[in-house]
């Protein structure tokens, strides 16, 4: 297929930005959109023009680094990673919009690279269990019931993409923020922290420049991982019952 | 130190013999006592004292972020590196099957002892022994460690943790966390990393890659990294230093391994003095998506669970390859695992399954879309398993496999049978280390997929997750210690010669890769490497393939440094200069792949010499003459390698031919 491409280009951090547009043809059904921009950049660099900078590393759906925005979906038109959108999605004389992620908390690197160190700050600020290599019990002397095990798996699945910011009007990042708190907060293990880490991981979040959740649900819509909406209620009650503590 | 009898060794003319090399710091005794005889010869370091002691890890996969949180707790100053925007990327997290650990939960005969054999024997006895038992004795710990993390590892109704077996052997004790173990794995050390980062004991430097190592008096004091988004070229010096870094795949250009794995911080090192044990084994997955056009990047591995439910066949008929294949009546199809080794059938080792579906194809009989002249595929068939179990049977078992596949290719294998080819998926060599996991240069110690030693010529299922996490949790920590406690070493000044020496050859390499300016790409050069090795030193190696397989690639590097296209500047994000310092550390590497499987005139693991085998085709081992680790020393800048020799020597386990028949 033949396609037309309107890509922001931008220098770097300093450069205010623009869409320009480019032509790829012979697009097949199998090639996954990343490999469709490796077709562009192949282009690019035998004109002589400076290849399109974006971020992927396993091409699996499961590292978090590729995201996109593609005519205006994180991700593009399916619920998935963008290294897994295959360009059978497309048809014959689209056009497409590529965008990096927009948001404060995630500014332009270059072209479409993102820096999203926000997420691994707001990790910092509570999201893990305090435990020494070597000081770890048995692990089974610590049964985990099926239905709460099951939970904090589905919760932990977060590969930290940052698309439910990136869709979010708000820019919120209660979806990542909701998944780990969840995970944590299911298990035994991660009881003995628990107030305290909400109350650190959500001050981190709002100083980072996130913006509070008021309920849309594109996040989890736009989720490669499908986390649900129900994370943050999780957040959201943790939170009032460590601040009442 | 290098002698001159290298004309009777299998491709003498290519490198030349040094003196034997051996492991002199595994401690004597029963093999039972080692590692607790080691851990208390160590020296210890005051608590005190350790702040003032620095160490460099590069890479956060499941080796290095281990390592980093670990050698943090203990209060060490930890600088940890990798080239993505997070710690938390590291390719470890694409790790599917899951982590070995000889727990004997299920009471099925399981030992530590079991547990060593097993990865002794599946190596093909190409590993070291006391290395490997220490690896399946600290197994157990890894469990407890990460359940107390909050790794969600699968667990029965009575909530306690559950097993699966594994490719190879004949007990469960494979634990696992759905089809993403390596991301659950890599999580819960991330976030012990991050709590460090929090305390203060570990430095994060993202997107920032090692280019050089830097060595002074004789031992690794630092390294030089690129931010690889201001561009800027900076030194980092430390007591020790650490490589995690990862395996060498993507020289073969498709392989399972992310995009941005490279060999660099090894090759590097290697350059330096580092010795590279075994760089040419590698290991095949037999259960990959096939390659369906030019364009492809990489490839995507399908877990080898679905082998023991789908039935691999090719039509016995070339005639019948481009046929629907529900049209392909069961007398003309020829299941030929299940033909030729009746007792294992479908389950047959990976290197034996592969080298069997490359046969097929190489016979004409492969199946799927013509790749160049090849139809490089064959059928994984679920149509028995969908009539012997219902549906939701089948979609509990395997569905998100399906899915994926479904995503990837188009088509629903609940429909057609799938398509699966071999490919690339992980390297046993590496640096080469001692018992210490110390390199031959003092200080610079390699960790994870990024040494060689314990997983021999072919890796078992589920032990490289246990091998990176047993030693950044368990064995780094307690013998960098040991190290660090004859530090703090002299400091070294930035101005000094081995330093300024390190970061000019950063910058001119630089500089001369921006002003070629030539007529072709940089992924072109990767992928024209990446046939050459798939050709000549992937799943079957003669003499006469290597030899020309090494001639393409000495002009394909020459014609690298003359003609490579590169545009941009080097003080920005620039993907396209990332991406050719790798690929020239790559064809330089190739090339010692190539002359090293010359050399080993035999077939073992992941390495099958055509010239090596049975009367019935199967691989066929010579421990009497190589029975032993090539350690390969850089002969300098256009000099040729030299390779020292460790002898295996097997106290505790005797060699066996593996046999599957
Ligand atoms: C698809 C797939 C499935 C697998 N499944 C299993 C399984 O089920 N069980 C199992 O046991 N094993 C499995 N493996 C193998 C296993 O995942 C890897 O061997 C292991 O994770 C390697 O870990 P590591 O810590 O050594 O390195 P990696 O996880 O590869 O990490 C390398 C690190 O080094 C950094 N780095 C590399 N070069 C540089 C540089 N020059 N400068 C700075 N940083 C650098 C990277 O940023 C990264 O942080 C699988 C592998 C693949 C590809
Ligand atoms: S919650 Fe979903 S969308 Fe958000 S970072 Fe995690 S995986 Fe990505
Ligand atoms: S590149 Fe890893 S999720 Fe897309």
């Amino acid at each position: 297929m033949n396609l037309t491409l309107k890509i922001w280009r931008q220098e770097g951090p300093n450069d205010s930005g623009r869409l320009v547009t480019y032509k790829v043809s012979d697009i097949t059904d199998d090639m996954s959109f990343l490999e469709m921009l490796d077709v562009l950049n192949e282009q690019l660099t035998a004109q002589g023009e400076e290849p399109v900078a974006f971020d992927s590393d396993c091409r699996e759906g499961i590292c978090g680094m590729c995201g996109l925005m593609i005519s205006g979906q994180a991700h593009g038109p399916e619920v998935t990673t963008t290294c897994q959108l295959h360009m059978r999605s497309f048809k014959d004389g689209d056009t497409i919009t590529v965008e990096p992620w927009r948001a404060e908390a995630f500014p332009v690197v270059r072209d479409l690279v993102v820096d999203r160190s926000a997420f691994d700050r707001i990790i910092q600020s509570g999201g893990f269990i305090s435990v020494n290599t070597g000081a770890a019990p048995e692990a089974n002397n610590l049964p985990v019931a099926k239905p709460k095990a099951d939970r904090a798996f589905d919760a932990a699945t977060c590969i930290g993409c940052g698309a439910c910011v990136a869709a979010c009007p708000n820019a919120s990042g209660m979806l990542f923020l909701g998944a780990k708190i969840t995970h944590l907060s299911e298990l035994p293990q991660g009881q003995s922290q628990r107030d305290a880490r909400v109350v650190s991981m959500v001050n981190q979040h709002d100083h980072e420049g996130f913006g509070g959740c008021t309920n849309i649900g594109e996040c989890s819509a736009a989720c490669p991982k499908e986390i649900p909406l129900d994370v943050i209620s999780t957040l959201n009650s943790d939170f009032r019952k460590a601040k009442q503590a | 130190m290098t002698d001159t009898q290298t004309q009777d060794l299998p491709g003498g003319d290519m490198f030349t013999v040094g003196e034997p090399i051996a492991d002199t710091k595994a401690p004597g005794g029963p093999i039972e006592q080692m590692w607790t005889t080691a851990k208390f010869d160590n020296k210890l370091v005051n608590p005190a004292n350790r702040r003032k002691l620095s160490v460099i890890i590069v890479g956060t996969g499941l080796a290095g972020a281990s390592a980093a949180a670990t050698l943090g707790e203990a209060g060490y100053h930890v600088k940890s590196f990798c080239y993505q925007d997070s710690p938390r990327r590291a390719h470890s997290i694409a790790a599917q099957g899951g982590i070995n650990a000889a727990k004997n939960y299920n009471d099925d005969g399981d030992s530590t002892y079991r547990l060593f054999y097993d990865t002794v024997k599946g190596g093909d006895y190409r590993s070291r022994e006391t290395n490997v038992y220490r690896l399946a004795e600290v197994s157990t710990n890894i469990i407890d460690q990460c359940v107390a993390q909050g790794v969600p590892f699968a667990r029965d109704y009575g909530g306690l943790l559950d097993n699966r077996s594994f490719g190879g052997v004949q007990v469960a004790r494979t634990f696992y966390a759905r089809g993403q173990t390596g991301q659950q794995l890599l999580i819960g050390a991330y976030q012990a990393m991050e709590r460090q980062v929090a305390a203060g004991t570990v430095e994060q430097f993202t997107r920032h890659e090692m280019l050089e190592l830097i060595v002074v008096k004789g031992k690794a004091r630092g390294i030089i990294a690129r931010d690889m988004v201001t561009g800027e070229i900076e030194t980092h010096l430390a007591d020790a230093v650490v490589l995690a870094s990862g395996g060498y795949g993507n020289v073969f250009f498709l392989s399972t391994n992310a995009m941005g794995c490279n060999v660099t911080a090894t090759w590097r090192a290697h350059r330096k003095g580092a010795y590279f044990g075994n760089p040419c084994y590698t290991q095949i997955h037999p259960t990959c998506i096939p390659v369906s056009g030019d364009h492809q990047s990489k490839l995507t591995l399908m877990s080898e669970s679905l082998r023991n439910d789908g039935r691999i066949w090719v039509p016995k008929r070339r005639e019948d390859c481009d046929k629907d294949p529900r049209d392909i009546a069961e007398e003309d199809r020829d299941y030929y695992l299940e033909r030729i080794y009746p007792a294992f059938g479908n389950l047959v080792p990976r290197d034996i399954a592969s080298r069997q579906a490359k046969y097929m194809c190489d016979e004409g009989r492969g199946v799927g879309p013509m790749v160049g002249d090849f139809r490089r595929g064959v059928y994984l068939d679920f149509s028995d398993a969908l009539s012997r179990m219902t549906r939701e049977q089948i979609d509990a078992k395997y569905g998100n496999l399906f899915d994926m596949y479904q995503r990837i290719t188009g088509e629903d294998p609940r429909v057609v049978p799938m398509r699966i080819y071999p490919a690339v998926h992980y390297t046993m060599g590496g640096l080469w280390v001692d018992y210490d996991l110390e390199t031959n240069i003092p200080g610079l110690y390699a960790a994870g997929e990024a040494n060689f030693s314990d997983h021999g010529a072919n890796r078992l299922g589920a032990s490289s997750l246990m091998q990176c996490l047993a030693d950044g949790y368990f064995v780094l920590p307690n013998t960098i210690r040991n190290y660090l406690a004859s530090g703090p070493y002299e400091p070294v000044s930035e101005d000094a010669p081995e330093v300024v020496e390190a970061r000019q050859s950063v910058e001119s390499r630089i500089s001369t890769l921006l002003s070629i300016n030539g007529e072709r790409s940089v992924d072109s050069f990767h992928k024209e490497l990446g046939n050459i090795m798939w050709e000549y030193c992937g799943m079957e190696r003669t003499e006469e393939g290597l030899r020309k397989a090494i001639d393409l690639i000495r002009a394909l590097k020459d014609e690298f440094w003359r003609n490579v296209r590169v545009l941009g500047s080097a003080d920005t994000l620039n993907q396209s200069l990332e991406k050719a310092g790798r690929v020239a550390d790559f064809l330089e590497l190739g090339e010692l792949m190539c002359i090293d499987a010359l050399h080993r005139r035999e077939s073992c693991g992941g390495h099958f010499r055509a010239e090596s085998q049975t009367e019935d085709g199967e691989a066929l081992r010579h421990d009497e003459e190589f029975a032993y680790v090539a350690a390969w020393e850089f002969g300098g800048e256009g000099g040729a390698p030299v390779l020292h020799k460790e002898d295996l020597v097997y106290n505790f386990i005797e060699l066996k031919q593996r046999s599957y028949k």
